[in-house]
């Protein structure tokens, strides 16, 4: 699903084409003030045309007003149609996203089968293999294996099972093998992704509160262009210069922030859209805002920071065993282990379980009170465990357990490894190390995220000095071992309680009440239902990384925002230059000395403005849409560099655009 | 190099000099902590308390300062009436000059309660010696009002997560007793040994070169200058302020008097830092306002000394600059320096006619009172610049991608409505009171025919000047306005007031409503305010608030003229 949706695709463009002309209510355009004001500007502009039609001869030529309005009416246009396409995006991918869900049948448990839009929340489906799973829900009886590529791009299948944290399914996705039962957990409509939907689409967008703020900016920038701009008229009067209505407009409009105000809501929806991009479907626009604030980041050991479990990477035989022989024990005790652990042994050893001929083997499975697993057979007794068990086992049976063991022991733990010692008929053999492996990349990812302001910690079951030596290889800034749900969640109280915003990712029902509290909570669309409702983002590819993602989306939100402010407020200077001399010049002759950009006449100097004004908005759709780059190179330098590019580029643009429109303009005047 | 110019660089030089230590010291009086004048003036800090009976140790929330600070200036504001308009027959009247007519009382005492010192009258006629003292008094209070906020905010922006800031009486006590009193006694005492008058004695008898004799009105006027320097207040003593020989005798003086303008604005600025802890924040705030302040002031001294390009074009050398309104005894360049202080600084007096200055160095003046925080009158001017930089942090906050926070606290939409709203005002005011002047003007040119004194664009500047002064709390006077009509009247004492008190609440509340929202730590993703990258940011959002908003009014008024003026 992640084939890029192009932003010059034809249907797209044609649906934000109408779109720009049904946004023109006045009742839609008030949501955002500094276009509102262009579009009365606009109307008043239709007003004086029509006032030259029937015969005033005050405000100069027909064809000169007729194109003031034109302009304008352009500018409203060209705002109109970024919202528009930004929308019209987003949906897209949304679109595509629920394709695959739109009518599959279901088959219920009398046998009876109805489409998947028929299905209520609590209705209970089966699948078999080959079918595709009608709609969201629970399995409450099953296991199956899915191939959810339709959903997040992944082609290798997933295990997912009744009771757990795997046990939710997503519709439109691929049962592979065996049979659930499934309930649904959703009404049909009320899916994250229609809420989604629901939002891009602006039903139900609500200004993010940063989103508010800004428009409060604006607006303010606004009012005080209107007081400058209608104060002028005395004041021209005074000094007995003529000013016409479309000049006084134009000034107007070019003066307020019409750059920012007509990309702002187009900012925002990209911003959801590009975490939708990521894969991640997010439930409010606020959310998308916050991530860009986190200082911390709780990231699960398992999956983020390590590959999946723990490896055996070496063997060391005790004092007097063969390699060869203490290998071959540990095949055999092994060979009915299904943990990761237990499987990861047996590609270390690179021996076929099948070549070892034994009678009778009786399989001892790994309970809590023993700690160990093993093999029972013929006279011998292979037990492989934690140390201490092994320990105890030894000990227990009169034979001590050789120092030289417990040293490997030690050194094995301390290097964030897990020893398991291998014990036959109660002597000990030898040890297997156990190591973590940490995902390639990960540590630059880190020193980024570090760069960036924020605090990693990662949460693992394994003890604190296992825990330590991981943390400190993978570069994390601090880590909760031996971690229960309680702690995640006390941790996250903590760090809240001094101020700062805390993201985390969790899939189990247990993580919910972390999730909700969080300030950003990502579950994962494989978790458990409860853990979707608690957060504010749901991941559709699982990826426990996919956080690092959500925080830069978030940022390069915020500073899409502040630069293009910038950069419109910026451009005033140069449109300054071009209208007052161009307003003034016919009164004051002297004030030729302002037209610094020698633009030819006062109407081709107000046209160029107006028309650079107008024009930089569709220019900017593109920006808007993907975002400005975001670089963790401090905040300081951050600034610098945007100030240099958004702001001296926001005062240097206009002149030369203004000029260069000039310079085209005078050949038609 | 040229004395005129060595003397003002000393001048510079000097006050920055002062301006830090004293900083720390005023930091210091308002954190209560202690110095070695506690011996001096806790008692008498203690008796004002026990008088009034203030509870030292009550801590105050936002709100109750602005209700002490709004109930302490309504009651002083209604005593200072009740005087002016009965100085006919209460003591101190040697002179026997008569009582005010109601309308000048409420005009004067408007004037005076904001600190502009806007004054429609001479202090040597028409007022009695308790009514200069009454005056004298107010330059103290509206000062003493302007820190004690000041320092008010300072504790808000420091404070985490709390309500209370302090106590205002106390605050407000300590700045008169152990700033703004000692300072001015210094200064006063200076100006007595330069020849100025302190007596209560009526005016005395003199006999001219001329063989005549003539009355030469005295009083204290020493001590009344030392305040209406010190506290940014800038009513004279005397109608022609400090052009006046008895206000402001010779060069010395006018060094002291010129460095009396601006050493409190530039102190209290490191007073917040010592407040804060931050002396980083304080130089970039200080660094900031001296770029904008030199970027007034240096093309101000160059135009005044290069002298009027009118008299050039006439052929006549001007070696001395322009000297039209000027004293011969401070020269071009002292008063022009002297102008962009009080202009900058909400001061208001003059020491120099600023209807006959250059049209941009005119220009210069009105910018000054335009953007009103380049250092800023006593306290306020603080107020003003912290609302520039809320504006700043807004913006650049969301460019390294981040909800906006300035000093660990989130800048939400409430706090951008306060700050857009006091950012609006000062142009609102300006250029609406002048716009409603250019009508009149043109609705009833035979009513409003005494108004100005020159047509066309200097005659704009006039009235630009006036509104500007008037919402800027400056009081100084591009004179030649013809301004004791009601509308001039009116007008500015609505605007005056307005323009004092809501730029003031407004921060105020900000300062307040962040104090007690939660402090986020810093991160390395956080915005740094006291970087030279952020003052660029600050400056750049002043350029652009003041900038913007008054750049068509000063085409039409000084550039205009300049450019006429040159091209002829």
């Amino acid at each position: 699903m992640n084939d890029k949706i192009s932003l010059f695709q034809k249907d797209l463009l044609r649906e934000a084409f109408w779109q720009s002309f049904y946004k023109l209510q006045p009742a839609k355009m008030v949501r955002n003030p500094v276009m509102f004001t262009v579009e009365i500007g606009t109307l008043v502009m239709l007003g004086v045309c029509l006032w030259i039609l029937t015969g005033n001869q005050s405000q100069g030529s027909l064809g000169y007003n007729f194109f003031i309005f034109i302009i304008l009416f352009l500018t409203l246009l060209f705002a109109n149609f970024a919202e528009a396409i930004a929308e019209a995006r987003g949906k897209a991918q949304a679109n595509s996203l629920r394709k695959t869900r739109a009518t599959t049948p279901a088959r219920l448990q009398n046998g009876e089968i109805i489409p998947s839009s028929q299905l209520k929340k609590g209705d209970i489906f089966i699948c078999q293999a080959g079918d595709i799973i009608p709609s969201d829900g629970e399995i409450i009886e099953g296991l199956a294996s899915i191939d959810e590529s339709a959903i997040t791009g992944e082609s290798a299948p997933v295990i997912r099972e009744a009771g757990g944290d795997k046990s939710s399914v997503t519709g439109g996705t691929k049962v592979l093998s065996d049979k659930i039962i499934v309930q649904v957990t959703i009404e049909p409509g009320e899916s994250f992704l229609d809420k989604m939907i629901a939002l891009v689409e602006g039903s139900s967008r609500q200004k993010t509160p940063n989103e508010i703020a800004l428009t409060i900016l604006l607006a303010g920038f606004t009012l005080v262009f209107i007081i400058v701009t209608v104060t002028l008229k005395p004041f021209a009067d005074y000094a007995q210069v003529p000013i016409s209505i479309a000049a006084f407009i134009s000034l107007f409009v070019c003066l307020i922030p019409t750059t920012i105000g007509g990309l702002l809501s187009a900012i925002g929806i990209a911003g959801m859209d590009r975490a939708l991009r990521a894969n991640v479907i997010t439930k409010s626009g606020k959310a998308v805002e916050t991530a860009g604030d986190i200082d911390v980041l709780l990231l699960d050991k398992t999956g983020t920071i390590t590959i999946g479990n723990r490896k055996a990477t070496h063997f060391y035989p005790a004092q007097g065993i063969e390699l060869q022989d203490f290998i071959r024990s540990v095949v055999l005790s092994s060979m009915a282990d299904e943990t990761p652990e237990g499987k990861s042994i047996l590609e270390l050893a690179n021996v076929n379980p099948a070549s070892l001929s034994v009678q009778n083997p009786r399989f001892i499975k790994f309970t809590a009170e023993t700690r160990s697993s093993g093999i029972d057979y013929a006279n011998r007794r292979i037990r492989k465990g934690a140390a201490d068990a092994i320990k105890t086992l030894c000990e227990k049976a009169g034979h001590s357990f050789p120092a030289e063991i417990a040293n490997k022991v030690r050194e094995i733990a301390s290097n964030g490894g897990t020893p398991l010692v291998v014990a036959e008929n109660e002597k000990v053999i030898g040890v297997i190390e156990l190591q973590d492996i940490i995902k390639p990349g990960i540590q630059e990812r880190f020193e980024r995220l570090r760069r960036m302001g924020i605090k990693t910690v990662m949460v693992t079951g394994d003890n604190p000095l296992t825990a330590q030596y991981i943390a400190a290889r993978a570069g994390v800034d601090d880590f909760i071992a031996e971690a229960k749900p309680e702690d995640k969640m006390q941790y996250i109280k903590k760090e809240q309680a001094e101020g700062r915003l805390v993201a985390m990712m969790g899939d189990g029902t247990n993580d919910a009440p972390a999730l909700a509290q969080a300030d950003v909570g990502v579950a994962m669309n494989s978790g458990t239902q409860a853990a979707k409702e608690a957060g504010n983002m749901v991941d559709l590819d699982n990826d426990p990384t996919k956080l690092i993602e959500v925080v830069e989306i978030g940022k390069q939100l915020l500073m899409t925002r502040g630069t293009l402010t910038t950069f419109s407020i910026a451009n005033d200077i140069a449109k300054y230059f071009a209208i007052l001399p161009a307003l003034f010049m016919v009164g004051i002759p002297s004030l030729q000395s302002l037209n610094i950009m020698q633009l030819s006449t006062p109407e081709s100097a107000i046209l160029s403005a107006v028309i650079f004004n107008a024009i930089i908005i569709p220019l900017l759709i593109p920006l808007a849409l993907k975002g400005v780059t975001y670089q963790p190179i401090g905040a300081s330098a951050l600034l610098r560099r945007n100030l240099l590019i958004y702001g001296l580029g926001g005062v240097l643009v206009p002149f030369i655009g203004i000029k260069m429109i000039d310079v085209l303009v005078s050949f038609f005047i | 190099m040229n004395t005129e110019i060595l003397g003002l660089m000393l001048m510079y030089g000097l006050v920055v000099a002062l301006a830090i230590p004293l900083g720390h010291y005023l930091g210091k009086v308002f954190n209560q902590e202690k110095t070695q004048l506690d011996v001096l003036f806790n008692p008498l800090d203690n008796l004002f308390y026990k008088l009034s009976g203030i509870d030292p140790a009550k801590e105050m929330n936002w709100k109750q300062h602005l209700t002490a600070l709004l109930t302490i200036n309504i009651v002083w504001f209604v005593i200072s009436i009740f005087i002016l308009m009965n100085m006919a027959w209460l003591p101190f009247n040697p002179d026997g000059n008569p009582s005010m007519s109601a309308d000048l009382a409420f005009n004067t005492s408007v004037s005076f309660v904001t600190n502009t010192n806007l004054q429609h009258y001479s202090g040597e006629g028409a007022l009695s010696y308790l009514g200069q003292l009454v005056l004298m008094l107010w330059q103290f209070i509206s000062a003493a009002t302007g820190m004690a906020i000041c320092a008010v905010v300072f504790r808000a922006m420091k404070a985490q997560s709390t309500e209370t800031l302090g106590n205002y009486y106390v605050l407000l006590v300590r700045s008169g007793t152990r700033v703004l009193f000692p300072i001015s006694l210094l200064i006063a005492t200076i100006l007595v040994l330069n020849g100025t008058p302190i007596t209560l004695e009526g005016k005395d008898t003199m006999l001219t070169l001329q063989g005549d004799t003539v009355q030469v009105s005295r009083g204290p006027v020493a001590a009344f200058v030392a305040i209406k320097q010190l506290g940014t207040n800038g009513g004279g003593f005397y109608g022609p302020n400090s052009t006046h020989p008895f206000e402001n005798p010779n060069y010395l003086t006018n060094i002291t008097e010129t460095m009396a303008i601006f050493l409190l604005p530039i102190a209290m600025v490191f007073a917040m830092g010592h407040v804060l802890r931050r002396r980083k924040l304080a130089w970039m705030v200080f660094g900031v306002m001296t770029v904008g302040f030199l970027l007034l002031c240096l093309p101000a001294v160059v135009f005044e000394m290069q002298g009027n390009p009118a008299i050039t074009q006439m052929g006549l050398a001007q070696p001395l600059g322009s000297y039209e309104g000027k004293e011969i005894r401070f020269g071009a360049a002292a008063s022009a320096y002297w102008a962009v202080n009080t202009t900058c600084t909400s001061n208001g007096s003059v020491n120099a006619m600023h209807d006959s200055m250059t049209p941009l160095t005119g220009m210069f003046l009105m910018l000054g009172m335009m953007i009103n925080c380049l250092y800023g009158g006593v306290g306020v001017g603080f107020l003003n610049f912290y609302i520039f930089i809320i504006l700043a942090v807004f913006i650049s906050g969301l460019m390294v991608g981040r909800t906006p926070a300035f000093l660990g606290k989130k800048i939400e939409a409430r706090e951008m409505k306060i700050a857009m709203i006091i950012a609006l005002l000062h142009p609102l005011f300006i250029l609406v009171g002048t716009a409603l002047a250019s009508h009149l003007l043109l609705t009833f040119p035979e009513a409003c025919a005494n108004w100005l004194s020159n047509p066309g664009y200097h005659g704009f500047s006039q009235m630009l000047y006036e509104f500007c002064s008037s919402s800027a709390n400056n009081g100084s006077g591009f004179e030649g306005l013809g301004d004791n009509t009601p509308f001039w009247n009116i007008g500015c004492g609505l605007v005056m007031l307005l323009a004092r008190y809501l730029p003031i609440i407004g921060p105020v509340a900000i300062a307040g409503i962040l104090a007690r929202k939660k402090y986020i730590p810093e991160s390395a993703g956080t915005l740094q305010t006291d970087t030279s990258t952020f003052g660029l940011m600050v400056f750049a959002v002043i350029l652009i608030v003041a900038g913007m908003a008054f750049f068509p009014v000063l085409t039409l008024g000084p550039v205009a003229e300049y450019f006429s003026i040159i091209q002829k």
